[in-house]
């Protein structure tokens, strides 16, 4: 088992102490996009993940230059610790996390118990837009083994080399349903990757939206079977949900080998051909 | 701002699971609805007062989650 690297969670107080200092930039992403004007954390900035995370033209992550622009008119740089923070128990924010990871940021955070642990603790909210002075950013080579694509997937079922996680929830991991209630269908066929555990993402979280500790998430996975012994590929619907887990893996519990596939099963599950698994 | 007379409670609601969240900032409440399982906020109302605010939420979430299809597993 490798270290923890706990430095990657920062507390709610820690945040209140330290947003606005020098070299920190707080970010809130959220999946309901409109949260951020519904009251922020004072100072923070805002990333819209249907827009300025992504590539719109193209179904990826979001393109190098974007990153640099965005990043630039966040008023971050290179050396800014930047501290992330949303709704949903962080699953955007981890979303995020990951992709500044792949383009090589060194210092990112994440806010422990995001905007739920905020707004449950009554602590301050802000409605303005704060305006950053632009800063110049330089995006690295984009590390892809941070990411699963689908021919890696497709080898991992046929030949069982890596471990698959399932984050979705267990009705959507057995096909009852097709999306998490609510929100759109967005898929062919329910079920889930051959050979995929089913551990929901919010057994990695308390209550309150916190992680859980170092043993808890040991023994969940260890439970399992997924021991880091062997390289763990994560998915959900679109990637997020299992951003966070890929979080959990890679930095709370130290495993070297962790890839999200942000494919998921609006890639698997469309896919013509692809076999899916139901219990 | 503080936010003020906020809530958290779980019901059902068109047969599922949600969690509803409310509260005041300045002269508005804010709710939003969460499915449980997996947990996304999904609809979300504002009004005057918190009563209005989780009707025009309420009223949107019971509208998305009709069209949540159940299959056989």
């Amino acid at each position: 088992m490798a270290v923890t690297l706990p430095n990657v969670l920062v507390s709610t107080e820690w945040v209140a102490q330290h947003a606005t200092d020098k070299g920190v930039r707080v970010v809130e992403v959220d999946v309901d996009t409109s949260a951020y004007d519904q009251g922020h954390v004072p100072g923070a900035a805002g990333w819209n993940w249907t827009t300025e995370l992504c590539d719109t033209l193209v179904r990826d992550i979001v393109p190098a230059k974007k990153l640099e622009e965005l990043l630039g008119k966040s008023g971050i740089d290179n050396k800014t610790a930047i501290v992330l923070y949303g709704d949903n128990n962080n699953w955007f924010a981890a979303w995020a996390f990951w992709q500044l990871k792949i383009y090589g940021h060194e210092d990112v955070r994440i806010m422990d118990g995001g905007r739920k642990k905020w707004l449950a603790e009554g602590r301050d909210l802000a409605t303005d837009k704060p305006s950053f002075p632009a800063a110049t950013y330089k995006a690295g080579a984009p590390d892809f083994s941070l990411r699963a694509y689908l021919p890696e997937v497709q080898q991992s079922v046929a030949g069982k080399k890596a471990a698959l996680v399932d984050v979705r929830s267990p009705d959507e991991f057995t096909g009852k349903i097709l999306s998490p209630p609510g929100l759109p269908e967005t898929c062919q066929r329910g079920g889930h990757i051959p050979g995929a555990k089913s551990i929901p993402w919010g057994k990695n979280c308390n209550d309150d939206g916190t992680f859980k500790s170092f043993e808890e998430l040991k023994e969940l996975y260890g439970a399992q079977g997924i021991s880091g012994d062997q390289p763990v590929i994560a998915y959900c619907r679109i990637g997020e949900r299992s951003s966070l887990t890929w979080f959990a893996l890679k930095y709370l519990l130290g495993f070297q080998n962790v890839k999200n596939y942000d494919g998921s099963w609006t890639e698997w599950g469309n896919l013509v051909g692809a076999q899916v698994e139901k219990p | 701002m503080k936010p003020q007379d906020y809530s958290r409670r779980q019901q059902e609601l068109a047969g599922w699971q949600v969690m509803v969240e409310t509260y005041k900032l300045g002269d508005l409440y804010h709710c939003s609805i969460a499915n449980v399982d997996p947990g996304a906020r999904f609809a979300r109302g504002n009004g005057a007062t918190k009563e209005e605010a989780e009707t025009s939420a309420i009223e949107k979430a019971t509208r998305y989650l009709a069209q949540t299809r159940k299959f056989e597993a």
